[in-house]
């Protein structure tokens, strides 16, 4: 059980909005999908779930195409900005729907949900608020049962508290019935600790697939006065700099050797990571 | 934490995600600390994968490699379908590898910072002297 892109392009006329991704996505794993606005995200997931057309190229779960795959397309979720519910439909309708076309959804989990969140199933779907709008999706996503699920912008309006009550619930319904779950937005720090995986797409490319471990260790900042720190840095792969006044800190790829007198070495997160290796 | 406190409901270790040092060596270290300051006694059985994972928003692969390691180390133990417990000789264990490491962790860097602040051997003595007084006057050991 997977799902692999080969060689997937997308062309609108002359922006070429992706050029050849090959990736495959395991189930019963967390991946981060990182990018830029405009990088590509949405538009590889849109594919994926069939609400787009590659220009070339091929996804497949299980070796069969996902095109027009009914039986495919019902193992996975997306959630996204957009919304296909009719506008007069009342929220509780609109889960019983989504029920019907997931086999494995857990009503009775998404009535907890509902009332953990606080989410009035009276309502019409049009008439929610856009934090709203976020979570009665979320709670579609967590109860449908499908084994994979992929959250672009999952966490889009939502408060604090919410957000923490969703990655909590997001990894309790996990653990419960592993799933292949892809985390696409650009809260990087948020889901840093969630993701196994992190896939960085870059106009239109993917720039990084790796471990978040794998990917953290591969760079670290040196920082200290801009002398010493041009000295140290000389012949290494400098991904970026800061400086104020003659304080520098620069983010390098490459193993890190001995400690030198008067510089301070730290790691990279994951944010500074993504920003340094995304900037133009 | 102070083995005088009671743990603050569940949460029993603070984890550091700006910390440089992986989240799957701070689980370790938390439950090290919690079985130290006697919050996780001997033979008694832990939180499970899924409760660190929900509580501190990790990646469940995460806290099972943190927890492995100690199951490796003979600090833990699994009891196939019930969970993760304490093992019996949990406490001597790691007040045996955390005496070992002590020197690294805490004395290097102590006499690397004495000496970038010109404090002599003598003042270092002195200060330590000064902290095991001030830990025993609150303390009252």
């Amino acid at each position: 059980m997977a799902i692999e892109i080969k060689g997937l392009t997308k062309h609108y006329g002359n922006v070429q909005a992706l050029r050849g991704i090959d990736l495959t996505l395991e189930p019963g794993k967390i991946y981060g999908l990182l990018g830029r606005n405009g990088a590509g995200k949405t538009t590889m997931l849109n594919i994926l779930t069939g609400r787009q057309f590659a220009t070339a190229g091929t996804v497949s779960m299980d070796g069969a195409p996902i095109a027009e795959n009914d039986e495919a397309l019902r193992q996975i979720y997306m959630l996204s900005e957009a919304t296909y519910y009719p506008e007069s439909m009342k929220v509780r309708e609109a889960i019983k729907w989504s029920a019907a076309f997931y086999p494995d959804f857990d009503s009775s989990y998404a009535d907890e949900l509902t009332g953990r969140f606080g989410l009035n199933v009276n309502s019409r779907v049009s008439a929610l608020s856009t934090g709203y709008n976020t979570i009665f999706k979320l709670i579609v996503a967590l109860a449908c049962g499908a084994p994979y699920l992929f959250l672009d912008e999952p966490v889009l309006g939502l408060d604090a508290n919410h957000r923490d009550l969703f990655y909590k619930s997001l990894i309790q319904r996990y653990s419960d019935k592993p799933c292949c779950v892809v985390l696409s937005t650009h809260l990087v720090e948020e889901v840093s600790t969630l993701v196994e995986d992190v896939v960085i797409i870059h106009q239109g490319s993917i720039l990084k697939h790796q471990t978040r471990e794998e990917l953290l260790a591969q760079g670290y900042t040196v920082t200290g006065s801009a002398a010493k720190v041009d000295a140290y840095a000389a012949g290494k792969n400098v991904i970026g700099t800061d400086a104020i006044g003659g304080l520098k800190t620069v983010y390098i790829l490459g193993q890190r050797g001995e400690g030198a007198e008067g510089l301070e070495f730290t790691g990279l997160d994951l944010q500074r990571l993504f920003v340094q290796l995304t900037n133009d | 934490m102070a083995g005088t406190e009671a743990p603050a409901e569940r949460r029993i270790m603070q984890l550091d995600f700006n910390s440089e040092k992986p989240i799957f060596l701070q689980i370790a270290e938390g439950i090290e600390d919690a079985i130290l300051s006697g919050a996780f006694a001997e033979g008694e059985q832990i939180p499970s994968i899924t409760e660190f994972s929900v509580t501190y928003t990790i990646n469940p692969a995460t806290a099972l490699k943190g927890i492995n390691l100690l199951v490796d180390q003979g600090i833990l133990f699994k009891k196939r379908g019930i969970g993760m417990f304490v093992s019996e000789n949990a406490l001597d264990t790691l007040r045996a590898k955390r005496r070992q490491s002590f020197y690294d962790t805490y004395i290097t860097g102590l006499v690397e910072e004495a000496r970038r602040l010109a404090l002599t051997k003598e003042d270092v003595e002195a200060l330590i002297g000064q902290g095991f007084e001030e830990r025993r006057s609150n303390h009252g050991n």
